[in-house]
Formats: C-alpha cells, sequence, structure tokens
C-alpha cells in the first residue's frame, strides 16, 4: 500500500466516484419506461390521438432524462477533466 | 482538413476539444477550437442552402421542383410546429424557431459525417439556452402587466407575502441552464460513446459502428432538437399568459 502515490488513490477514488455517479440513470430509466408504457396504453384506447400523445411523450421523457444527464456529466467530469488532482 | 476536426482519427480515447492555434487579444489568450471549425462547416452547408433557395425561390415554379419542394416542406413542418404548439400568437416566433431548430438539426447530425458535433461543447449550447432565457423574459413583459409578474413569481403564496420569491427566481435561472445541459449532455454522451467504441474496439469497429451512428447522430440528434425546441415554446407560450 506504500508505494500508492495521493494522485493515484484521488484517481481511483474519482473512478470509484464516477461508477457511483452513474446510478442517477436508474431514475429516468423507470420514469421513462412508466411514460412510455402510459404512452402505450393511451394509444391503444385512442389510435386517433397518436401524434400528441408522441409528442407529449417525448417531452415528458426528456425532461425526466435531465437528472440522469447530470449524473453523467458528474461521472464525465470526474473521469477525464479530474477536478480533484491538485 | 486537419486530423484533430475528425473525430475517428485517432487509436487514443478522443472526445476533447482541441485548440488549433491560438492568438492574443487584450491580453487573453483565446483558442480556435475544433468546435470553432465544425461550428463553421456547419454555418457554411447552411449559408449554402439558403442562397441556393433563395436563388430558386426568385423565380418559383408553380409545380415545384426537387429543391423547392423541399424549401416548402421544412418551412411549412416548421410553421405547423410553432402554430400547434404557441397557437396564432407565437406567429412571429416561427423565425427564431426554425432557424435554431434546423441549426441544432444539422449540428447533431454532423457527427455522422465525421465531425465532432459543435453542440457537445457547452459554449455552443448555453448561449442559446441564455437566448431562450431572455426571450422568455422580454415576452412575459411585453403581454403581461408587472403586477401579474409579481403576482406569478410569489405564486403558491398571496402577492404580500414574498417568501416564496427567492425560490421562484432561482427555478427561473434554472431554465436555461437545464435547457442547454440537457442538449449538451445528450449530444456528447453520444460523442463518448463512439469515440470509445472507435478507439478500444478498433479491431472490430467495421461496419457495426453505423447502427450506433444511426442512433446516436440521427435518432436521439433528432430527438434533442425536438425536445429544445418543444421547450423553448412551451416557456414561452406560458410567459405569454392566458389571455387570448
Amino acid at each position: 500500500m506504500e508505494n500508492i502515490t495521493g494522485t493515484e488513490l484521488i484517481l481511483a477514488c474519482s473512478a470509484i466516484g464516477a461508477g457511483l455517479a452513474v446510478i442517477a440513470g436508474i431514475g429516468p430509466g423507470i420514469g421513462q419506461g412508466i411514460a412510455a408504457g402510459h404512452a402505450a396504453a393511451a394509444v391503444g384506447r385512442n389510435p386517433g390521438a397518436k401524434g400528441d400523445i408522441m409528442s407529449t411523450m417525448l417531452l415528458g421523457q426528456a425532461v425526466a432524462e435531465t437528472t440522469g444527464l447530470y449524473g453523467l456529466l458528474v461521472a464525465l467530469l470526474l473521469l477525464f477533466v479530474k477536478p480533484l488532482v491538485p | 482538413m486537419d486530423n484533430a476536426i475528425l473525430m475517428s482519427s485517432g487509436s487514443d480515447v478522443d472526445f476533447m476539444i482541441h485548440g488549433l492555434f491560438s492568438y492574443e487579444l487584450f491580453g487573453q489568450t483565446f483558442w480556435i477550437t475544433n468546435s470553432h471549425v465544425c461550428i463553421l462547416i456547419v454555418m457554411l452547408i447552411l449559408v449554402g442552402f439558403a442562397l441556393a433557395v433563395n436563388i430558386k425561390m426568385k423565380h418559383a415554379t408553380e409545380v415545384p421542383g426537387t429543391l423547392q419542394n423541399i424549401a416548402e416542406l421544412m418551412v411549412e413542418m416548421l410553421d405547423n410546429m410553432v402554430h400547434g404548439t404557441m397557437g396564432p400568437r407565437g406567429r412571429g416566433f416561427a423565425n427564431y424557431i426554425g432557424t435554431i431548430f434546423i441549426f441544432i438539426l444539422v449540428s447533431n447530425i454532423s457527427g455522422i459525417f465525421g465531425l465532432r458535433p459543435p453542440t457537445a461543447d457547452y459554449g455552443t449550447t448555453l448561449p442559446m439556452g441564455i437566448i431562450t432565457f431572455f426571450l422568455i423574459h422580454i415576452t412575459q413583459f411585453r403581454y403581461q402587466k408587472p403586477k401579474d409578474i409579481w403576482k406569478d413569481m410569489c405564486s403558491p403564496l398571496p402577492p404580500w407575502l414574498p417568501i416564496w420569491f427567492p425560490i421562484n427566481v432561482i427555478s427561473e435561472i434554472a431554465v436555461p441552464i437545464s435547457l442547454s445541459l440537457r442538449l449538451f449532455a445528450n449530444v456528447l454522451s453520444g460523442t463518448v460513446i463512439m469515440a470509445l467504441v472507435y478507439a478500444l474496439l478498433s479491431k472490430i469497429a467495421i461496419a457495426w459502428p453505423a447502427f450506433l451512428h444511426v442512433y446516436f447522430d440521427l435518432f436521439s440528434g433528432a430527438i434533442q432538437t425536438y425536445v429544445f425546441c418543444m421547450l423553448t415554446m412551451t416557456y414561452i407560450s406560458n410567459a405569454m399568459g392566458d389571455e387570448a
């Protein structure tokens, strides 16, 4: 253990943190699935309104996706910009 | 063309923005990066298309030719989109929405031609978010009375008790940031994954990454373009208030 430098330790912990940060993708996955499921049910009930349902679903999914993307951004920053390395 | 502009050129994982050359201005060092070059290429394509359509439409025919057909289709589609979302009051916004729609769409799709998409640079998407932010608030002040705006900003509580005001201000400021970060992160994630595939799987990356390009560049790019414009239109028509 004694020949690990501080920078290497920070890099390793950054990698672990990046992995933890992309767990944020679970939430948008569930949310988008719920939105798509309800959209499919709505199209089944009312096939004439397919266009409106589609655009509403895409808009809602895109907004739900944002939190997952924040997690992805944190992971990318930790891995490639390395803000914690002095 | 410089190799740094092309994404799929090196064997290392490489999706970063590279400076091509720098210059000094007012004691600051400015870099011309590959995003600038790619954005210029996109702009040249759009300007060339616009000039060609302009020349064509000067003597437009009753039965449209190919180019006239494409241009009419695009304009009609964008007009219908703006009209359908914002109602009759949104007619004047069709110019702005159409401009950013075409620009973001061509920028996102440019990844399929080997460019680094200009929208995968936060410096490109943040200005569009800021323009939208100012557009929202100028529209708000044009269509609503200051009293109603104040009432809106204190909304869950009555207007003489502005405890909720700072939180509403934060949520207003979050609009351009989330709008630009959403587009940026979506395009960047596609860029990163394509760079990883080309760099780490370079031995077996033959022909099948085309399907990934179709998903990440065409599908995702088109969806995000649509979402950006849709959200902009929704925010602006919210800012217009209820009265017709």
